[in-house]
C-alpha cells in the first residue's frame, strides 16, 4: 500500500555538512556509479556524449552565492541535493500503483519499477526534486540510500554506508539512524543546529543539513600598515618634472 | 508545470463531459429534458464519449500504459488512484441511464435515480482530478482553495454550454437549462478571476533559505549542478506560456466567458437558427478558451524545485 507506515524502527539518513562541503561533485559521481549497476539499475543517459547529455542522477550538486548583509561576510555554498527519506512521504502517498513505498522497518523510501506506471505525480509531489524520470525505461527512479551497500554482508563493516557518504573526500557526509538520540549523526545535528530543508511544507525530511559555521568579519592584527601609499620621487629628474609640473 | 497535452486533453475534455453527464442526470431524473431516445443518445455519446477519449489520453503520457490498470489500487491514500475507480464507476449509473433514455425513452422513476447517481459520482471524479493538484504542497499555485471550485465550475460550464447547443439543435427549449447556462459561465468566470487574482498576489512559504537551510538576503546560482537541462528542468521549469500569461488570460477571458456568456444570453433570447448557431459558436469558443486556461494552469504551475534553479520565490 501506498499508505505511509505509523512509524518506523529506525529513520536511516543523511547529515550533510554545508561548511565542509568543496562542491567536488565527487558524491554524485560515485552515486550514479554505484547505482548504475545497484538496485534500481541502470540509470540511464540520454545523448550522453552528445552536446546535451542528460540522465538520471540521484544526487546534484549545486552552488550558490549567499549575500547576507553589509555586517556579514557572503558565502559561497555547495549544496548537493538527494531524496530526503521524508516521514511524510507525498512522494509515496500520491503514487496510484503501490510502486513507491515507505519501509517500516529503516524508513526508507524507494521504488518498484516493475509496479511503476511513469505517471510522473510522485516527482511532482516531492519538494526537493530528488526523484528522476528514467526515459529509456519509463519508470521512476531515485535514491536507495544505497541499500544494496548498506545491509551488504559480503561488504566489510566500514564499507556498508552509502556510496555518497564514502566517497566525500571532505568528510561532509555522515550516515546513521537519525531516530538514535545517541548515533553520531544526531550527535551532529544537534552540536550543529542541523536544520531540516522547507520545514514549512510539513514533508518532515529525515535528512539534515548543517548550515556553514559563523564566520570571522574582521582580519587578524598582525601588525601591517592599514594602507599604503604610492612612492614619489623625492629629488633628481623625475622629482624637478613632479615640481615644475605640479606650479 | 510542462503542460503535457494529454493532461490538458484528459482534463478540459473529461470535465466537459462530466459536466454534461451530470446536467444530463440531473436535469432528466427532474422531467425538464425531452425523454426522445435519439436526444438521450446524442447527449450521453458525446458525455461519455468526451470522457472516454479524456481518459484513454490521460494514459498517453504514461511511461508504462499497459500497466494503467494497476493505478485504481490505491484509492486509500491516492487522488490519482481514487480518480480512477470513480471514472470507471460513474459508468455503471450513466450506462443504466443510457438504457432507460434510449431504450425505454424514460428518464424518470428508477432510470431518474441512476441518473442523479450517475451526476453525484461525474462529481465526485472531477472533484478527484482536481483533488491530484490541490494537494501537491510543492506547488502554490495548485495547493489553494480555488483550484477546486475552478475545476468543478468549469466542468459544470463546459458540460451546460454542450447540452443548450444540444438541446438547440433538437429544438427544444428547455428554458431552465439555457437560464442555467448563464448562470454557470458568470460563476466559473468569478471563480476564475479571483484565482488569478489569487496566485498574482500570493506565493509560496517555501524561500530560496529554507530550500538549502542556509540563511540569506540574496541567493543566488553561482554553478549549475548540470550543464545542460535535466528532467527536473524540462518537467517542472516550464516558461513559454508564463512569459506570455497576461495575452494568454485575455485570451482565455474572451473564448471562455466573454463569447460564450454573449452568445449563451442571444441563444436564450432567440429561438430557431440564429439561436442554435449561438449556442454551437459558444461550445466552440469555449473548447479553445478551456483549452488556453488549462494550458496557463500547468504553465503557471510553479514547482518548489525551482528554487534550486534561481527562482527567488515560486
Amino acid at each position: 500500500m501506498t499508505s505511509l507506515p505509523q512509524a518506523t524502527n529506525k529513520k536511516l539518513g543523511l547529515v550533510i555538512d554545508l561548511d565542509t562541503c568543496v562542491g567536488c561533485h565527487a558524491c554524485a559521481t560515485n552515486c550514479k556509479e554505484w547505482n548504475t549497476g545497484g538496485h534500481m539499475a541502470p540509470l540511464t543517459d540520454q545523448n550522453p556524449y552528445g552536446k546535451k547529455p542528460d540522465g538520471v542522477w540521484f544526487n546534484r550538486v549545486h552552488s550558490f552565492e549567499v549575500k547576507r548583509g553589509k555586517t556579514n561576510p557572503g558565502l559561497t555554498v555547495n549544496f548537493p541535493r538527494s531524496c530526503l527519506h521524508c516521514e511524510n512521504a507525498a512522494c509515496v502517498t500520491v503514487c496510484p500503483t503501490g510502486a513507491s513505498y515507505k519501509r517500516a522497518e529503516d524508513g526508507i523510501v524507494l521504488v518498484n519499477t516493475d509496479k511503476c506506471i511513469g505517471c510522473k505525480l510522485c516527482s511532482w509531489a516531492c519538494p526537493y526534486g530528488a526523484r528522476e524520470f528514467d526515459e529509456d525505461e519509463g519508470v521512476m527512479k531515485k535514491c536507495t540510500l544505497c541499500i544494496d551497500r548498506i545491509y551488504n554482508k559480503t561488504l566489510e563493516p566500514e564499507d556498508r554506508q552509502p556510496a555518497c557518504v564514502l566517497t566525500c573526500p571532505a568528510g561532509a557526509r555522515h550516515f546513521g539512524d537519525l531516530s538514535d538520540p545517541d548515533s553520531n549523526v544526531s550527535k551532529l545535528v544537534a552540536e550543529r543546529a542541523g536544520r531540516p530543508l522547507m520545514p514549512e511544507l510539513g514533508y518532515k525530511p529525515t535528512n539534515s543539513y548543517l548550515p556553514p559555521r559563523a564566520r570571522r568579519v574582521e582580519a587578524a592584527n598582525i601588525g601591517a600598515e592599514k594602507q599604503l601609499e604610492a612612492v614619489s620621487p623625492r629629488k633628481g629628474f623625475l622629482s624637478w618634472i613632479d615640481n615644475t609640473l605640479s606650479r | 508545470m510542462h503542460p503535457a497535452f494529454s493532461v490538458i486533453l484528459f482534463t478540459t475534455s473529461s470535465g466537459a463531459g462530466y459536466g454534461l453527464l451530470a446536467l444530463m442526470g440531473i436535469f432528466g431524473a427532474a422531467g425538464i429534458l425531452p425523454q426522445d431516445r435519439w436526444f438521450g443518445l446524442s447527449g450521453l455519446f458525446i458525455a461519455l464519449g468526451l470522457v472516454t477519449i479524456g481518459l484513454l489520453s490521460s494514459t498517453f503520457h504514461l511511461g508504462h500504459p499497459e500497466r494503467a490498470w494497476r493505478a485504481i489500487s490505491q484509492w486509500r491514500s491516492s487522488w490519482l488512484s481514487r480518480e480512477g475507480v470513480l471514472a470507471i464507476v460513474t459508468f455503471i449509473p450513466a450506462g443504466l441511464l443510457g438504457i432507460g433514455w434510449v431504450f425505454l425513452e424514460t428518464t424518470t422513476g428508477f432510470w431518474g435515480v441512476m441518473g442523479i447517481v450517475g451526476a453525484l459520482l461525474a462529481m465526485l471524479t472531477v472533484i478527484a482530478t482536481a483533488m491530484i493538484y490541490r494537494s501537491l504542497k510543492t506547488i502554490h499555485q495548485w495547493a489553494n482553495c480555488w483550484t477546486l471550485p475552478g475545476y468543478l465550475t468549469l466542468s459544470i460550464m463546459t458540460g451546460a454550454l454542450l447540452l443548450s447547443a444540444l438541446l438547440m439543435i433538437f429544438d427544444e427549449h428547455a428554458r431552465a437549462v439555457h437560464g442555467m447556462v448563464i448562470f454557470a459561465v458568470v460563476l466559473a468566470w468569478i471563480v476564475k478571476y479571483v484565482y488569478w487574482r489569487f496566485i498574482a498576489t500570493s506565493k509560496s512559504l517555501a524561500t530560496p533559505s529554507s530550500a538549502i537551510a542556509v540563511d540569506g538576503a540574496e541567493i543566488t546560482p553561482l554553478d549549475p549542478p548540470h550543464n545542460s537541462a535535466n528532467y527536473l528542468m524540462k518537467e517542472m521549469g516550464f516558461i513559454v506560456a508564463r512569459k506570455h500569461a497576461d495575452k494568454l488570460r485575455f485570451i482565455s477571458y474572451a473564448t471562455l466567458f466573454a463569447m460564450p456568456l454573449a452568445l449563451s444570453l442571444m441563444a436564450y433570447l432567440s429561438s430557431g437558427a440564429m439561436g442554435t448557431i449561438s449556442a454551437v459558436v459558444a461550445v466552440i469558443s469555449a473548447i479553445v478558451g478551456v483549452a488556453v486556461e488549462r494550458w496557463l494552469f500547468f504553465a503557471e504551475a510553479k514547482h518548489t524545485v525551482n528554487l534550486y534553479y534561481g527562482a527567488t520565490s515560486v
